[in-house]
């Protein structure tokens, strides 16, 4: 007798058949759509779209706040990762909890707390411009959105690492003489290695995505607070399709490219681990 | 959680302590305690006349309804893609698992874009489902369709992984006992799926009530029919309508805490059974 679904079954090759369409219908062509629409005109149009001043100045500044928010993370995150692993303190489980709520709540939520902190009304922002500081409509704004979506990858990508790693190792080379920092450099780094990077470039492709929560921040000036993200939707909204195809479609191959990198990156750490 | 035996009982650190205590604060404390500090000072009558003004329960109206289909249709998909992605051996089935979680790469706002592309008035299909009197962009299949695109992963990738660990043996046993494929399915592998299941639908209706930048663009949030509670709030918020903002926010804050506390419980029981 056959396991219960073996490929040659009728109704198997109906189930595959079915998953297969809702993919190819959902995920797939839209992504066909985003290339076909981005490349019509030829790759000197999607060049020209895409280094056009105010889209080329969107997706610099897309790229250098979420670099700067991936190394922020990749330091800090690992920090808390660290310290939640490590050591035992009250309130140690709320932490861990805390740290997932940004996966859960909905980025404009995020952009409506960021304004209500920093916004000029608040006591906060008022006192930050007060010396020379500007932080809502600015881009430092767009940093701490960036921080509160992408808080969670970089702890949740190290912790599981930390907390399987031996801790035998690390006693034998400090029993050996080992500083904290070569033990560190020698022993810790090339476990959490790979989850480190694979966290950081986790972050890095979900802040080149964030609207919701700059959409409300930044004031979306172009060519200073104006993201990638939201150049695309006002060139939808002024109904120039074709040019926020172009961008769209190389933000999403970057992205992709990105994704699949820290996938590879997290496979490779397991497998050494192992 | 696994991590309890390898902490120490040391306490930490003041420098580590100081250090995430920051990031943490910066990033994720400060802007939550933020909207709970703006909300209280708001007022709760007036957070209560935002929230029950015509607008705003139409609003939440529809994001609850979304949700809803959001999770009907993502536990048959769910089914489906564990049952030929864990069960099932053929070409491309890497590709396919691969394919499940392109949607978590992609900004929101590319998504609405690429919808646009296909379903816009000089799309792909717009004009042919038009003469057809059906309209999808600025109306509420876009937004059905936005949503499903956004919350595809979540419940496909929880039951996928559990069926993976837990391998086909039960099932190769039922059907060596006299069971048939229907009979295995609902007593073995479904009941299996069940804890996979429920934090799929967890995460699915979190997914689909924070959805933002896919439903903007593919609604248009037009006044009256295709609001949904975010887009209501990013309305809201330009109009200096700060009731229906923030309590609209909270009741979105409040919804998605709770749907990720029920995740955590659901996890650690799973965790616990094996």
């Amino acid at each position: 007798m056959r396991p219960a679904l073996t490929p040659t079954s009728r109704w198997s090759l109906l189930l595959r058949g079915a998953v297969i369409a809702w993919m190819l219908l959902l995920v797939v062509l839209p992504l066909v759509a985003l290339a076909i629409h981005g490349l019509r005109s030829g790759v000197p149009f999607f060049w020209a779209a895409i280094t056009e001043p105010q889209a080329k100045d969107a997706v610099a500044l897309t790229l250098w706040t979420a670099l700067l928010i991936s190394l922020i993370n990749a330091v800090l995150g690992t920090a808390t990762a660290w310290l939640i692993t490590r050591y035992r303190f009250r309130g140690r489980r709320l932490l861990a909890t805390l740290i997932d709520l940004p996966l859960a709540i909905p980025t404009l939520v995020t952009g409506i707390m960021l304004v209500v902190l920093f916004g000029p009304m608040s006591p906060l922002g008022a006192w930050f411009e007060g010396h020379g500081i500007y932080v809502a409509f600015h881009s430092p704004i767009i940093v701490l959105a960036l921080g509160f979506v992408t808080l969670p990858f970089s702890v949740r990508m190290v912790q599981p690492v930390l907390a399987d790693m031996d801790r035998a190792e690390e006693e034998a080379a400090a029993s050996l003489g080992a500083s904290r920092l070569v033990t560190f450099l020698r022993i810790i780094w090339p476990s959490i290695g790979p989850a480190v990077l694979g966290g950081a470039l986790q972050t890095f492709a979900r802040a080149m995505a964030e609207f919701g929560s700059i959409v409300v921040v930044s004031g979306n000036v172009p060519h200073e607070t104006l993201t990638a993200p939201v150049y695309i939707y006002g060139q939808v909204e002024s109904g120039d399709s074709h040019g926020a195809a172009a961008v769209a479609l190389a933000l999403v191959t970057l992205s992709l490219l990105v994704t699949l990198f820290s996938k590879l990156m997290v496979r490779w750490g397991v497998r050494r681990h192992a | 959680m696994p991590d309890l035996a390898a902490s120490s009982k040391r306490p930490p650190p003041w420098a580590l302590r100081i250090l995430v205590l920051t990031y943490l604060t910066i990033f994720l404390f400060a802007p939550l305690l933020a909207l709970g500090v703006e909300s209280f000072r708001e007022g709760a009558l007036s957070l209560w006349q935002g929230i029950t003004e015509p607008e705003s329960l139409l609003a939440l109206r529809n994001s609850f309804l979304l949700a809803a289909i959001a999770v009907v249709l993502n536990v048959l998909f769910g089914i489906a893609a564990g049952l030929v992605i864990a069960r099932q051996r053929f070409w491309g089935r890497a590709l396919l698992d691969g394919l499940i979680e392109v949607p978590l790469a992609l900004s929101p706002v590319m998504v609405g874009l690429a919808f646009i592309l296909i379903f816009g008035r000089t799309g792909w299909l717009g004009p042919w489902l038009s003469q057809f009197g059906v309209r999808v962009i600025f109306s509420f299949p876009g937004l059905i369709i936005a949503t499903l695109f956004v919350t595809v992963p979540f419940t496909a990738r929880e039951v996928i992984h559990v069926l993976s660990e837990i391998g086909e043996e039960e099932e190769m046993a039922a059907t060596t006992l006299g069971a048939s494929r229907w009979q295995t399915f609902w007593h073995v592998t479904l009941p299996n799926m069940r804890g996979a299941l429920s934090c799929g639908i967890s995460l699915t209706a979190a997914r689909a009530l924070g959805e933002f930048g896919a439903v903007l663009i593919m609604g248009g949030a037009i006044t009256g029919s295709t609001h949904t509670a975010t887009t209501w709030i990013f309305t809201a918020v330009d109009e200096r309508n700060n009731g229906a903002a923030l309590g609209l926010s909270l009741v979105l804050g409040l919804c998605s805490v709770a749907l990720l506390l029920l995740v955590e419980k659901l996890r650690a029981r799973a965790h616990e059974r094996r």
